[in-house]
């Protein structure tokens, strides 16, 4: 897991090396200056040899301006190394799920790809950037302060290294009690924040029912939980604190008494018991450095993990070794076809058995009920998701021969749950055909009957739709999806439940344009409204996932209980209300 | 949605009045745990002190000990120990009070965050309606998440980081001052010099840090609408593209962190080495000082003081790490105040809904559930109070709306509603359906007229009571983590399991909801993900039936759902409306023809009224829609 994260450092290698040896240069000029400063007391101070003092404080002062370089280099590399990962992270992860099938996409939701995408990709660039100044930095800075103490007086340096090895022993139980406090902590804490999501989006309801006290104390309890948990782990994570000092402190008073004892002795001077104190407290803050980098980095597995799955996540749809890169026509034939969104976890399959054969400019309506799995069907047409067993072929080809853009260019979908993106109205449109002129867009606009809105607007073409496309209406968004799939000029066009919000008339309209102006282009269309579907050459009837009926609607009336159904239930006084649309 | 979705961008990191805002925080903290506080004030400064004794004790041990016992033959160590067991005893009250606050601030800290969210999430529900139209959805979770966490780590580490950092510089001053004056002004010339460089660095590093929020909320933004969309992204072979443009955006994001993380991480070496180079020039200074036996300065007050150079340096060294904590704390504390000033949903109601019963002709007010309710009216003038049954008769007279005071969009509405009628609104999208609906339980306020129930001015009940008394099932339907059982019972938290079934058969819920493999008990979470929209609907329905209202509000769903469901749905809405004065805002033919009266909106006015013959006999704007002959699509 770490050494995929790894592999993104990339471009930023260089950085990434450099930050541990500048900051290694930092050290060991944090180093000598401790023993400098035992020179300038014991030869200078103590033998009255001004010469001496000026002399060794000169090199202090140098020793003192390359330690700032080394820290100030360290300080620039590790902040281009632990950004520059965070900018491959993020660029990886983005060029990732570009690459995501549909059935790569329904695995991970919306908003936990966005929070892989920001807030694990800052703890991943935090942790890495105190791992590349810290890591190395803190436990070189100990082992030099430790071999400087033992070059001083051996006898005295070795009571750190029992110090050492039992503070870290501690800290270790410590951190790693408090880290499984924290794992506990989390997942309650994106539940509190879940539960204010909730209460913000469905305030109307709250409101509504006056369920504001109960929810405010059913929230109070939630949050009172938590506070009790996280309570729990910073009472772990504040002992880090007083075992150090304790050992400190008990470090210099074992020192001040043997190094007293060992200077009346003769063995020490006062100098290098200075030394040896100023050491002390390197050796253990680095220690505690050190303590707080594996926090963290305990803390930033869980967003390691998350990141990993995204980068490791192989899409389930590839190009075939050479792939057909010409769509002969817009037939559309299906074998045996069985399909199942989860078919490796031996999944129930939507659709079982489904034989069809369309022929090239063909219009079929789809009807059925929820969970019919019309939109299944119609996404296997242009390899949205690979059949279970059969096969589809389009044009002649089985899909899975084909080279896929060149395939979902020729078969143009408009989505049930379809989304405009912020910008004018002829970017969104040339989605659909990024080279489009002016003129082609009016002209399919006219088509889908959405230039009669768009003339309306004060901007007209240029008009900016908002992310989302909130500021347009339903209808008014349906249009505009369907313009900008017929600037593709697709051999087949599928439109999956697409006029359901635009008014019959409107929806009449549109269809006209369709028989008239692209004739020879197949066209699949998914409707509730019996309206949209009773003109088409064929009609298909589905029924929990298996063919129900395929015919006229003639054919249909008289032989399809389910068709007869819907078309009474529609025409005898309970369908819809045209009121939708009147813009 | 209605309502004008007002500023969609994300707060910027401005503070303005710094020094206000850090005062609230301090009083806010001091609110709930002055007594703590006070403890936590103590031991800090005992720790300090203690501190300071165990740094002089250096100079002792120099002066007084080693220096003296070097001149004798026979040392004598027992003073020493003696001496040493002192130290050790500051060193251990030191330990411990630094322990002892910084166990207290935990709970503090946490507490405090506690009371934070509990007062936010508590006035976040009292907010008006309003409120919530005009604030984007994400920058409110922000406040919850961002926003408490920066103050998290200001309340835990900067404050008293800060408290005992400044208490260290007086005592480590103090004691300087006691051991040399000059060599105190060469050090207070260095941290001069040091607060120069710091004020540079996190000057520049703040400059850089808002940039990279602004960065980071364009990258955020565009990742949320990319991933919204990244089926059509698929569909459209786009993948290009949208990859450019993020690169665009992350490459710019890039650059700010690394320059906002560059000058942040300068600080600490900048310091750590002008520490050193002030440790450096004291040292020359004191030598030449001690050597030369200028004021009695000896070598172990040269060894004392460059300690407490050390002692000095560091304080200052970590209160400039936290200028950018505290920055960024400051501008959440912010926006987390400025929701908690938001002045809530006000009511001056008093008119109250309780439960009847009729003795000898009379409403008398019951204790428990009666089945009948009335409105208990309080004359204010001579306190006499009247009972009024609740019949669910509404009357609009003359009422005009707007979102915003200077855009009208319901002008002059008149209707009225007769207990068990069922009035049905029809229109195009805008023309103020939801808005008429949105009226009546006082989610806005209108701007003028008067809006009566059961003849009494709806401004004068108490909110709660007036919402308790209207039932709604709204267009987008939304439920709550938990059972499907709880989320029913949201209609009335009173209700037996008995209850709660009945209502689901009611509504037409209670086939679906039995083949789960969990019935009644099973799970909802993430607004009801696992359930299909018909059935989400149904169990709106059910939450209305449960609550048993005599009005109700219903807004129809626009969304197609099958016919088969949709019969269900319709069936489930049938039943709940019977004997109920119902509003309705229809799209379907059958509940629009089954109206006792029938309102065709356009733009915000009235413009047909009647029967659905009629309207038909009108050939108005009615039969347009009828026919489906509407103008203009």
């Amino acid at each position: 897991m770490v050494k995929r994260i790894l592999q993104e450092v990339k471009e930023y290698r260089a950085a990434s090396i450099a930050t541990p040896i500048w900051m290694i240069v930092e050290v060991l000029m944090e180093m000598v200056i401790p023993y400098l400063m035992a020179s300038i007391i014991d030869e200078g101070v103590e033998k009255s040899d001004m010469g001496h003092i000026f002399q060794v404080g000169g090199v202090m002062i140098v020793v003192a301006l390359i330690g700032l370089l080394g820290g100030l280099m360290g300080a620039r590399y590790g902040a281009k190394a632990s950004t520059g990962l965070a900018r491959n992270l993020r660029e990886s992860m983005f060029a990732k799920i570009q690459t995501f099938s549909f059935a790569n996409i329904d695995k991970f939701s919306t908003a936990g790809l966005v929070t892989r995408l920001t807030t694990d990709v800052t703890n991943i660039q935090n942790a890495y950037q105190m791992v590349l100044r810290m890591m190395m930095r803190a436990p070189a800075s100990m082992i030099c302060a430790l071999a400087m103490a033992f070059i001083i007086n051996g006898r005295i340096a070795s009571i750190y290294l029992i110090a050492v090895i039992l503070l870290a022993i501690v800290l270790y139980f410590i951190i790693s009690n408090a880290t499984a406090y924290f794992k506990q902590a989390f997942p309650k804490y994106d539940a509190l924040n879940a539960s204010v999501q909730e209460n913000v989006s469905a305030i109307r309801v709250v409101k509504a029912y006056v369920r504001e006290e109960e929810e405010t104390d059913k929230f109070k309890q939630a949050s009172g939980n938590i506070y009790k948990i996280f309570v729990k782990a910073e009472k772990n994570v504040i002992a880090n604190m007083p075992v150090m000092q304790f050992t400190v402190y008990t470090c210099i008073i074992l020192i001040s008494w043997i190094g007293a004892k060992m200077i009346v002795g003769s063995q020490l001077t006062t100098g290098e018991l200075m030394s040896l104190l100023t050491y002390c407290m390197n050796i253990l803050m680095n220690l505690m450095m050190l303590s707080m980098v594996f926090v963290m980095i305990s803390m930033s597995t869980a967003s390691m993990e998350r990141v990993c799955q995204v980068l490791n996540e192989e899409s389930d749809l590839k190009n075939p070794e050479h792939p057909i890169r010409e769509v002969a026509d817009g037939s559309i034939v299906f074998q045996d076809v069985a399909f199942s969104y989860h078919q490796k976890y031996g999944g129930e399959p939507v659709l079982k058995d489904i034989n069809l054969d369309i022929k090239s400019g063909e219009t079929i309506g789809i009807l059925g009920g929820t969970g019919s799995a019309k939109t299944s069907l119609v996404n296997l047409i242009s390899r949205l998701y690979d059949v279970s067993e059969g096969r589809i072929l389009v044009g002649g080809h089985d899909v899975r021969d084909y080279d896929m853009e060149v395939l979902r260019n020729q078969v143009a979908v408009v989505l049930q749950k379809n989304v405009l993106f912020s910008g004018s109205i002829y970017e969104n449109l040339r989605w659909g055909n990024k080279d489009a002129t002016d003129e082609e867009c009016r002209e399919v606009c006219r088509m889908a009957c959405a230039d009669e809105f768009i003339n309306r607007f004060p901007d007209g073409y240029n008009t900016r739709i908002e992310q989302g496309g909130n500021n347009v209406s339903g209808g008014q968004k349906q249009r505009l999806c369907i313009a900008r799939a017929l600037l593709k000029k697709p051999k087949i066009l599928i439109l999956d439940d697409s006029t359901s919000a635009v008014d019959t008339a409107t929806d009449a309209k549109i269809r006209k344009a369709f028989r008239e102006e692209i004739p020879g282009t197949t066209k699949l269309i998914i409707a509730q409204r019996i309206s949209s579907i009773q003109d088409a050459d064929r009609i298909l009837v589905l029924d929990d996932g298996k063919i129900n009926g395929f015919g006229t609607h003639e054919e249909l009336l008289a032989d399809n209980e389910i068709y007869r159904e819907v078309y009474e239930s529609q025409t005898g006084g309970s369908g819809d209300f045209d009121e939708k649309e009147a813009d | 949605m209605p309502g004008p979705r007002g500023a969609l961008g994300r707060p910027k990191p401005k503070v303005e009045n710094p020094g206000k805002l850090f005062v609230r925080i301090m009083a806010y903290v001091f609110r709930f745990y002055r007594v703590p506080c006070c403890f936590v004030l103590l031991f800090i400064v005992l720790g300090v002190l203690a501190n300071v004794q165990g740094m002089l004790f250096t100079k002792n041990l120099i002066d007084d000990y080693i220096t003296p016992y070097l001149l004798t033959d026979h040392p004598d160590f027992t003073p020493l120990a003696h001496a040493i067991a002192r130290v050790a005893v500051f060193y251990l009250i030191g330990v411990v009070s630094n322990y002892t606050y910084s166990r207290i601030m935990v709970n503090v800290t946490q507490g405090v965050l506690m009371n934070i969210r509990n007062e936010l999430f508590e006035r976040m529900e009292k907010l008006p309606i309003r409120y919530f139209d005009t604030h984007a959805h994400g920058d409110i979770m922000s406040v919850y998440t961002n926003d408490i966490d920066t103050l998290r780590q200001m309340i835990s580490q900067s404050i008293p980081q800060c408290i005992n950092s400044a208490f260290t510089i007086v005592s480590v001053f103090v004691s300087m001052l006691i051991l040399s004056i000059p060599m105190t002004l060469i050090t207070l010339v260095m941290v001069g010099f040091m607060l120069v460089c710091t004020r540079f660095a996190a000057g520049r590093s703040s400059r850089y840090f808002l940039e990279q929020q602004k960065n980071l909320g364009a990258v955020n933004g565009y990742i949320e609408e990319m991933m919204e969309g990244q089926k059509v992204v698929k569909v459209f072979c786009h993948e290009e593209e949208s990859k450019a443009r993020f690169k665009e955006l992350n490459d710019a994001l890039y650059h700010s962190a690394d320059r906002a993380n560059t000058f942040v991480n300068t600080l600490g070496p900048i310091n750590a080495q002008l520490g050193n180079l002030s440790y450096v020039v004291c040292a020359i200074a004191g030598g030449a000082l001690a050597l030369n036996n200028v004021g009695g300065f000896t070598v172990g007050a040269l060894a004392s003081f460059l300690a407490l150079n050390r002692s000095f340096n560091m304080p200052i060294n970590q209160v400039s790490q936290q200028f950018n904590a505290i920055v960024m704390a400051l501008a959440g504390a912010d926006r987390i105040f400025r929701m908690m000033d938001e002045e809530a949903e006000t009511d001056n109601g008093y008119v109250t809904l309780v439960h009847v019963k009729e003795v000898g002709g009379k409403l008398v007010e019951n204790e428990t559930r009666t089945g009948r309710w009335a409105w208990k009216h309080t004359h204010q003038a001579d306190g006499s109070v009247e009972y009024k049954e609740l019949r669910g008769d509404v009357v609009f007279d003359g009422v005009d709306f707007g979102y915003n005071p200077d855009k009208i969009v319901l002008h002059d509405v008149k209707l009225y509603a007769e207990p068990g009628q069922k009035i049905a609104f029809v229109g195009s999208t805008g023309a103020g359906k939801t808005t008429i609906t949105n009226l009546i339980n006082r989610f806005y306020d209108i701007q003028d007229g008067k809006i009566r129930y059961d003849g009494i001015n709806i401004n004068k009940i108490k909110k709660a009571d007036l919402r308790r008394s209207l039932g709604i099932v709204l267009q987008d339907t939304h439920l709550f983590t938990g059972t499907i059982m709880e989320n029913i019972r949201f209609g009335n938290l009173n209700a037996t399991d008995g209850e709660v079934i009945a209502a689901a058969k009611l509504a037409n819920a209670d086939g679906f909801i039995r083949r789960l493999p969990a019935g009644y008990d099973t799970m909802l979470t993430g607004d009801g993900a696992n359930l299909s929209q018909g059935q989400r609907q149904l169990l709106a329905i059910a939450r209305a039936a449960v609550a048993d209202p005599p009005v109700l509000i219903l807004d129809e769903a626009t969304s197609s759902i099958d016919t088969r469901t949709e019969r269900i749905v319709q069936e489930g809405m049938d039943h709940l409306m019977a004997g109920r004065t119902t509003f309705v805002i229809a799209h379907r033919l059958s509940t629009v023809k089954n109206s006792d009266c029938i309102m065709v909106l356009e733009q915000g006015r009235i413009i047909e009224r009647g029967t659905h013959d009629q309207l038909i006999e009108e050939k108005g704007k009615y039969y347009q829609l009828y026919t489906g002959n509407a103008i203009g699509g």
